[in-house]
């Protein structure tokens, strides 16, 4: 008999040692260890050795912004095909005739995106 | 033995707890080893393939020189630029941390069940924590207020979330076949009728994973978010000491974790004939690492425009077809 809360716990555990780990060695035992001498030279921002000019909080290519819709788009469909795969077996011949129009219509998706140049990084 | 210290068919009673807590802290203190030693052989590795001898002067052979480098990581001055978001810029480190911490816990490490957690959903949660890390990598790009921490950071978001959705429908030729989402099941699949390995029927899907997976870490030939020569390696530019080591060490171990769900999905995890389950993983998962570095060794890094084109225009498709065909030959074989 196995317990699933007996995992989820244990899945737990580790979210707690994964934030305890980096919270312990940089806000408890670092500060205790490491030297802190900050001069306003140090606390520049790095660019290549030359005065720093302007901010980098500034505006950035569309094409990224382009390129996360379409993977919410995707990334949404492909986790609907999950339980489907794994009901597959009982749902017999609907399941995938269901599902070969569902990626088809996909497949619309990305001919369309792609027809669109979406796709294309100029 | 691994009796006494199994926890995952036992009523939740205080050794049960204790036994989790001794699982979990022990997969801590081994990962932190693996990636210390992945990193000494990386270097090791791409010195003998390039004719050089690599880390050889601290300690015997080199042996202690990542370690050497941790704690003199340990002992650095933590820089805050003047312009840094600083809050964002204290936290990113840890939010890229712990999830690449977290995925391990599905991770089947050998045939009885004391370091891995029997859930029904472990591929998905791989792949949902995994695609946590990115919000770390973000921020950190952003909040440093520096133009190549702003490019590489975009550059890794746009990347990893491209790469995410061949990683995803090439895992799903997988799922199908065994008809769960649970690792442990995936492999316990494998190794009843039909007795063969996911690679050799799930071939096109394994092509797709590699690449998407070498993507998804960041590693040549699609390391463009930290381009050394162009970028000053990108998002972590302007970090420093632990900070810095906690984006470095994500990254290892998602090396790591990566090769253990490939070595999971496709060459059947623990199983293997004489040597017991868990040295079998450790040989198929060291192989998957050596690919990674092999592959360092020997790729010139791609192109930004061919990167993402190439996601969606090759990897999407075949990953496509890869279930399409899964799902009609599943069908007709029935």
């Amino acid at each position: 008999m196995v317990s699933y809360w007996n995992s989820y716990l244990f899945i737990f555990l580790f979210l707690v040692l994964g934030l305890l780990l980096p919270i312990g060695a940089i806000m408890v035992i670092g500060p205790l260890l490491r030297p802190k001498n900050p001069t306003p030279e140090k606390l520049t921002t790095y660019e290549s050795g030359v005065e720093p000019f302007g901010e980098a909080h500034v505006r950035y290519n569309v094409r990224y912004y382009l390129f996360a819709l379409m993977f919410v788009a995707f990334d949404v469909e492909v986790m609907f095909l999950y339980p489907w795969a794994v009901t597959f077996d009982s749902l017999g011949l609907f399941g995938l005739v269901e599902m070969l129009i569902f990626l088809g219509l996909l497949a619309i998706g990305l001919i369309y995106a792609w027809k669109k140049k979406v796709l294309e990084w100029k | 033995m691994a009796d006494f210290f199994s926890w995952v068919d036992k009523p939740l009673d205080t050794h049960a707890v204790l036994n989790m807590i001794i699982g979990a802290v022990v997969i801590l203190a081994f990962i932190l080893g693996v990636v210390t030693y992945s990193i000494y052989f990386q270097r090791k590795l791409i010195g003998w393939m390039q004719w050089r001898i690599g880390p050889n002067r601290v300690g015997p052979l080199g042996l202690l020189q990542t370690i050497a480098d941790v704690l003199k990581l340990l002992i650095k001055e933590d820089v805050v630029p003047e312009k840094a978001d600083r809050n964002i810029f204290l936290i990113a480190p840890i939010l890229a941390f712990f999830p690449s911490f977290m995925v391990l816990a599905v991770i089947p490490f050998s045939a009885n069940h004391v370091f891995t957690a029997y859930s029904n959903v472990g591929v998905l949660y791989y792949i949902a924590l995994s695609a946590m890390t990115i919000i770390g990598v973000v921020l950190g790009g952003w909040a440093s207020n520096n133009k190549y921490s702003l490019i590489g950071g975009m550059r890794s978001a746009a990347q990893m979330i491209s790469y995410e959705v061949p990683l995803a429908m090439s895992i799903l030729g997988v799922v199908l076949m065994a008809g769960s989402m649970n690792l442990v099941n995936i492999v316990e699949a494998q190794i009843s009728f039909p007795y063969v390995w996911y690679i050799v029927p799930q071939f096109l899907g394994f092509c797709v994973f590699i690449i998407s997976a070498t993507a998804e870490l960041s590693r040549t030939p699609f390391d463009l978010p930290e381009a050394e020569s162009e970028l000053v390696s990108g998002y972590n530019t302007e970090y420093s000491g632990f900070r810095f080591a906690f984006f470095y060490l994500a990254e290892y171990v998602y090396l790591f974790a990566m090769s253990g769900l490939g070595a999971t999905l496709y060459f059947g995890g623990w199983s293997g004939p004489f040597l017991p389950g868990w040295i079998w993983f450790g040989i198929k998962v060291t192989c998957f690492i050596f690919f990674f570095f092999w592959l360092q060794a020997t790729m010139p890094r791609i192109r930004t425009d061919q990167l993402l084109t190439f996601a969606w225009k090759v990897l999407i498709p075949l990953s496509i077809v890869n279930l399409v065909l899964t799902a009609v030959l599943k069908y007709l074989l029935h």
